[in-house]
């Protein structure tokens, strides 16, 4: 049996050819994609390359994965900004999405704008318990509606106002589900429902608009967005399978242009004792992107949290060089820094930054409060200080010389004590970037993905 | 009839356990829907609760004798959020030593609770004060 796989992106498309009776990764191979032209013209480019080095190629199955079209865009929507806003903002993440904004309560005038300027691809529509305050999400359903712009809404709110929002969305003339809410009773998370009917949303609805079709009649499976993939493949490698075990909890962080994706498998229980969990509960697998932190699309936005000076100095060159470099790469997107340059040195010291932002974001903190017994403290979201690996994946990471140094941003923080990243964790690489890959090929053969991936970051395989 | 909704916790630094646990038994077991916040619950917290779960109640429980501190300023952050007339009742040992719980109960009702409770007030009469505020 041969598989291929093929990872549609906004700028390269990468092949992986598997042979899986000697479970073996035969070849990977990446070509450029422009937006201006048909999605297959890359595709067929890097199945070239890919035969130059293999010979012609016959595989029994193509499984596809894509984040073209600037992936899966979403905003969400729910009632308390640490409720069911966040819980929104969580389903939609893991489900492979790039989250733009989050709101929370009844959306203003200008924020009902500003979705219709996002133009997301899909609206996640939560907020209220079961039972619990139906008035925020009917008066936000009712604003969606009247934007002027064909995305999907996806409702997971509080059930008791489902007739209420039926009748507001059929009238809308929008495509929309009406799904379990994400927060069905208080504190407790339920975002699988919401996460099925965005990748449904997505196969319906997305592939096609995002000019996938032709890839979809000759894939073998369904499309599925490249996070999504990537987050199945980290799933399978912590968890393991029924015959072989998985390598326990890890974080992997995919550093991109236009964002920085932290995935964590774990269950995040607080390490030290007596402390107390506040705030909602957090999945054992865990999703965040953040937009505004990347190499390319996002780095004026990256910029903008960053101390320069400070960092200029660390790295023994003026801050005003780097706001030059960085002004060039944001027009010249597809700059790259030669080897042993002084430009090479400002990527890795803004590529380490944008990783220490994007994982203090992803972790828990620890807040200590006084009381007449002496200091209690409390965690609110995960503690990953235990976490015994960290893997890097993405092309920026991998291309680089010294993506340990880069991915060591994501440790903890003597000065930052109460964020909650790890410690002293074992850094690893998706060398031939093959996790998205594997995250596809699971779906068909578990134990092969499994099998390859272990071997790609070099843990080994008879345990 | 729609069942009634609870959101319970203790409130601040405090961190007596047991009596909060009694109550939201008691009051689960008297019907009501109840949204345990267990202890060292904020301000923040209970109004988050009570607005997603659109609570008809919150009662606040301080053992340890901050009491007048912790609530302080609880009912005009449920106005700004529009938890508007929602009932707020406190309850445990709300001040340090003997004092007049006449007087503590003007205070708390100043603050814009709807009703204070003296230490050692059985589940019994709670829930019948609930039950009379919220229907
Ligand atoms: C056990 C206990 C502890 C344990 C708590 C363990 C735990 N995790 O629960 C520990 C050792 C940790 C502890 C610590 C402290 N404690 Co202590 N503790 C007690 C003790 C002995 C029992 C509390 C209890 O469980 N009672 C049983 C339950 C069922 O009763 P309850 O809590 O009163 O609740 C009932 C009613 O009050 C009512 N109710 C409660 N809330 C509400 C709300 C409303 C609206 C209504 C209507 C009714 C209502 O219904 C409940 C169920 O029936 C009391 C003394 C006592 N006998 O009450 C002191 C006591 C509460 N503690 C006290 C103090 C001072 C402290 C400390 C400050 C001591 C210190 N200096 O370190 C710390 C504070 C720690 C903190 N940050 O909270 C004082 C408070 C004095 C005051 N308020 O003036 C008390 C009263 C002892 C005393 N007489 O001095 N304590």
């Amino acid at each position: 049996m041969f598989y291929l796989t093929a990872d549609f992106g906004s700028t390269y498309t990468k092949l992986t050819a598997i042979d899986a009776e000697e479970f073996r990764i035969l070849a990977t191979s990446s070509a450029f994609t422009t937006i201006e032209t048909n999605i297959m013209d890359g595709f067929y480019s890097a199945l070239k390359k890919l035969e130059t080095k293999l010979g012609k190629l016959h595989y029994d199955r193509i499984l596809c994965c894509s984040s073209a079209g600037g992936g899966l865009k979403m905003v969400a929507l729910g009632l308390v900004p640490e409720l069911t806003a966040k819980a929104a903002k969580l389903a939609a993440s893991s489900a492979g999405a790039k989250v733009v904004k989050t709101y929370s309560f009844e959306i203003s005038h200008s924020e009902q704008i500003e979705i219709k300027d996002i133009n997301p691809d899909v609206v996640l529509l939560c907020g209220g318990t079961d039972g619990g305050n139906k008035e925020v999400i009917i008066a936000n359903a009712r604003r969606l509606s009247e934007i002027d712009q064909d995305f999907s809404i996806i409702v997971a709110g509080n059930k008791s106002a489902s007739y209420e929002l039926e009748e507001i969305l059929k009238s809308s003339g929008k495509d929309y589900v009406i799904t379990d809410n994400v927060m069905p009773v208080f504190n407790h998370l339920n975002i699988e429902p919401a996460k099925q009917c965005i990748r449904d949303v997505f196969i319906r609805k997305i592939v096609d608009a995002k000019g996938l079709s032709e890839v979809q009649q000759m894939a073998s499976g369904e499309i599925i967005p490249t996070p999504l993939a990537v987050m199945n493949a980290c799933e399978l490698l912590s968890k393991g399978t029924k015959n072989s075990p998985g390598i326990g909890e890890l974080m992997a962080i995919d550093l991109g242009g236009a964002t920085t994706d932290v995935y964590s498998m774990a269950s995040g229980k607080p390490i030290a004792e007596n402390v107390l969990v506040k705030g909602l509960p957090e999945p054992f697998s865990k999703r965040t992107v953040e937009g505004d932190l990347g190499m390319r699309y996002s780095l004026a936005s990256l910029a903008d949290e960053l101390d320069m000076d400070c960092l200029g100095k660390e790295i023994g060159i003026d801050s005003q060089d780097i706001f030059q470099w960085i002004t060039h790469c944001i027009s010249n997107p597809d700059a790259v820094a030669a080897t042993g340059s002084r430009e090479l040195q400002m990527e890795e010291i803004l590529a380490r930054s944008a990783i220490e932002l994007a994982v203090e974001r992803h972790c828990g903190i620890m807040e200590s409060a006084y009381s007449p017994m002496g200091i209690i403290f409390s965690i609110t979201g995960k503690d990953l200080t235990e976490i015994p690996y960290i893997i890097g994946i993405g092309g920026i990471l991998i291309n680089n010389p010294h993506h340990e140094a880069i991915l060591k941003g994501a440790l903890f923080k003597p000065d930052k004590k109460n964020s909650l990243r790890p410690k002293s964790p074992k850094i690893l690489l998706d060398k031939q970037y093959i996790f998205a890959s594997m995250g596809l090929i699971g779906t068909l053969d578990p134990d092969l993905a499994l099998h390859l991936m272990k071997e790609e970051i070099n843990i080994n395989n008879n345990n | 009839m729609k069942r009634k909704t609870i959101v319970t916790g203790v409130i601040g630094a405090d961190v007596h356990a047991v009596g909060n646990k009694i109550l939201a038994y008691a009051l689960e077991d008297a019907g009501f829907n109840v949204v345990n916040l267990g202890v060292m619950v904020s301000q923040e917290e209970f109004i988050n609760a009570a607005l997603e779960t659109s609570a008809d109640a919150i009662v606040v429980s301080s053992l340890y004798g901050h009491g007048e501190i912790d609530c302080s300023g609880l009912r005009d952050k449920c106005n700004e959020a529009g938890l508007k007339n929602i009932v707020l009742l406190v309850g445990g040992n709300l001040v340090v030593g003997k004092q007049d719980f006449a007087d503590v109960e003007k205070r708390f009702q100043a603050m814009g609770f709807t009703k204070a409770y003296p230490p050692g007030t059985s589940v019994e009469t709670t829930i019948e004060d609930l039950h009379q505020f919220i229907s």
